[in-house]
């Protein structure tokens, strides 16, 4: 069964440079363990293709039921450099969100 | 003498320069609070002051801040509130005489300011790099010397610490240049309850605090994308406040009857705004671990945090320099149906084959469509025929003649390309400075924090 991460996950996204930052958590405690297997930084990195030029790093926060996605070389060169409206990365939790995953069977989502 | 308080009201007042303006107001006006921190530094906001202070050596600080001090002063003087900002950016002294003069013209009889100085290094790059501290680019380890003649800015991060001094000292209000956001937050807690600087499962769980804070009303339901339709009131959103106690541990709160909402979920976002590697989240007070960090939703719009552990500091600053980089300049023109897409597509091309007819030349030339794709690109799922599309071009290059060339070239598509096509009221785009950053690192040896307590 496919569920786009925006069912099951809320996040934020900034900046630091020209490196973003994307927050995933995740709505439930159950969930976590499904996405920390699932979302990994190589699904992420394939997802923002044409968008994020660098590598993808992921760190897991599982107190917050949370990952931390940091996408190097992703805003056009950063602060007042980058020509991109989105020069900041903050529509970038949004970009994540829009992902689908693939869950183990007989998982159950509300 | 300082006061020995069981739990002291830390309140959010700005998260930026340039943020709600009655914010700092209703958190002194709408409930009880012992300190207002009000964060007014970004990066490119050091560059911008220094310009101003080039201009005017009275400038270079926060006005905002100044004027809000003649709406709140009083109040906060009355009911006991400490005020704590980075407002002062690169004239912290200044921005203090400001705020004296202020006072005195609200009537104020009796006003204590502290002034933290000595972060400003712009006028000691060559000194400093005669002792061997050259200032190397802490990311790509390039030399500090390709941009030295570019230089706009050069200020090192200080951490509570000064704060702590002047509060000590008196202080009712305290100004600084360019300290930690956290810092901020934390000073008042080291402060009211004798913290150890080296206890510092303590000074990391000051430094969550300030991190939940520092953006004010983002950690409020502000930008919240969990469930954003359920926020109520978000108007009269209420600012954060953090109820701190002696032992570490905070409740993240607002005043009652505003708006706005404080959730484990609101607070996870903020949590995780522009961090990198959680286990390690430095300042200079500390290294705190974010996976430590403990939430619990004890009452509506209450969420408590605890359990937070650190690390010993390390023995540097940051510092960030900010260095001239050339120039942009960026149109947008309004296409509406039908065809709008296809229009701007257009459109764009011909403006492109103009400015390649020019010799115009740019390290770089971006085109986005907003309504379209300008947020998540590729990511975008394709459009029917949409009813308008803003076309959004952007060049960037040293050459300040060609990038104000390429603004007389957006008018003229209006009458010679795609129809149907408006929105070019604002004239002819100018090109504005590119301000690039250089983050380095200073031995914390090298720099004096300095504070000075004067008053009425």
């Amino acid at each position: 069964m496919k569920v786009q991460l925006l069912k099951i996950c809320h996040g934020r996204s900034g900046d630091k440079g020209d490196t973003a930052n994307v927050g995933l958590i995740a709505r439930k405690k159950e969930y976590y363990p499904l996405i920390e297997q699932l979302v990994t930084a190589e699904k992420v990195k394939h997802h923002f293709q044409g968008i994020v030029e660098g590598d993808v790093e992921r760190f897991e926060l599982p107190n917050l039921w949370a990952l931390n996605f940091l996408l190097h070389h992703a805003l056009g060169g950063g602060g007042t450099k980058s020509l991109k409206n989105d020069a900041q990365g903050k529509t970038l939790a949004a970009a994540l969100l829009r992902m689908e995953i693939e869950l183990p069977e007989g998982t159950v989502i509300e | 003498m300082k006061s020995k308080k069981g739990i002291i009201r830390i309140a959010s007042g700005q998260g930026f320069w340039g943020d709600l303006l009655t914010a700092p107001r209703d958190q002194v006006t709408k409930g009880p609070i012992d300190y207002l921190v009000m964060d007014y530094l970004a990066e490119v906001t050091m560059s911008i002051m220094q310009k101003q202070k080039r201009k005017d050596p009275k400038l270079g600080y926060a006005k905002d801040l100044v004027e809000l001090f003649g709406e709140i002063g009083k109040d906060c003087i009355d009911k006991g509130i400490k005020i704590i900002t980075n407002g002062g950016g690169v004239n912290p002294v200044a921005c203090s005489d400001a705020i004296l003069s202020v006072a005195r013209s609200k009537g104020i009889t009796k006003l204590k300011v502290g002034v933290v100085l000595g972060d400003d290094i712009l006028g000691s790059i060559d000194e400093l790099q005669s002792i061997g501290i050259d200032l190397e680019n802490m990311e790509s380890g390039e030399s500090m010397l390709s941009i030295k003649d570019r230089l706009q800015s050069a200020n090192v991060y200080f951490g509570a610490g000064p704060i702590v001094t002047a509060l000590a000292g008196g202080a009712d209000i305290v100004i600084t240049g360019r300290t930690t956001d956290t810092g901020l937050t934390l000073a008042p807690m080291i402060h009211e309850f004798d913290w150890d600087h080296q206890d510092w499962n303590k000074i990391a769980a000051g430094t969550v605090a300030g991190h939940i804070l520092e953006c004010g009303g983002q950690a409020s339901g502000g930008n919240f994308s969990a469930d954003w339709k359920s926020v109520p009131g978000l108007a009269r959103i209420g600012f954060p406040i953090a109820e701190a106690h002696p032992d570490g541990s905070v409740v993240i709160t607002k005043h009652e009857g505003t708006g706005g909402l404080v959730s484990a979920q609101t607070v996870k976002e903020q949590l995780v705004y522009e961090i990198g590697d959680p286990r390690s989240y430095i300042t200079p007070d500390c290294i705190a671990d974010f996976t430590s960090i403990q939430l619990e939703e004890e009452g509506p719009n209450r969420v408590k945090v605890h359990g937070v552990k650190g690390k010993a500091a390390t023995d540097f600053y940051k510092v960030s320099m900010s260095y001239l980089d050339g120039y942009t300049s960026v149109a947008t023109l309004t296409y509406t149906w039908p065809e709008a897409l296809e229009k701007a597509k257009k459109a764009d091309a011909i403006l492109r084959m103009r400015i390649a007819d020019l010799g115009l030349e740019f390290e770089e030339m971006r085109t986005e469509y907003l309504g379209y794709n300008s947020s998540h690109g590729p990511l975008a799922p394709k459009v029917g025929d949409p009813n308008e599309i803003v076309l959004r071009v952007g060049v960037r290059g040293q050459d300040y003649k060609a990038v104000e060339r390429f603004g007389k070239e957006i008018a003229p598509l209006i009458l010679t390309g795609p129809p149907s096509v408006t929105g070019f009221a604002g004239g002819r785009p100018k090109p504005s400075e590119v301000i690039s950053y250089w983050p380095a690192l200073i031995p914390k040896t090298a720099v004096h924090p300095k504070v000075i307590v004067k008053g009425l």
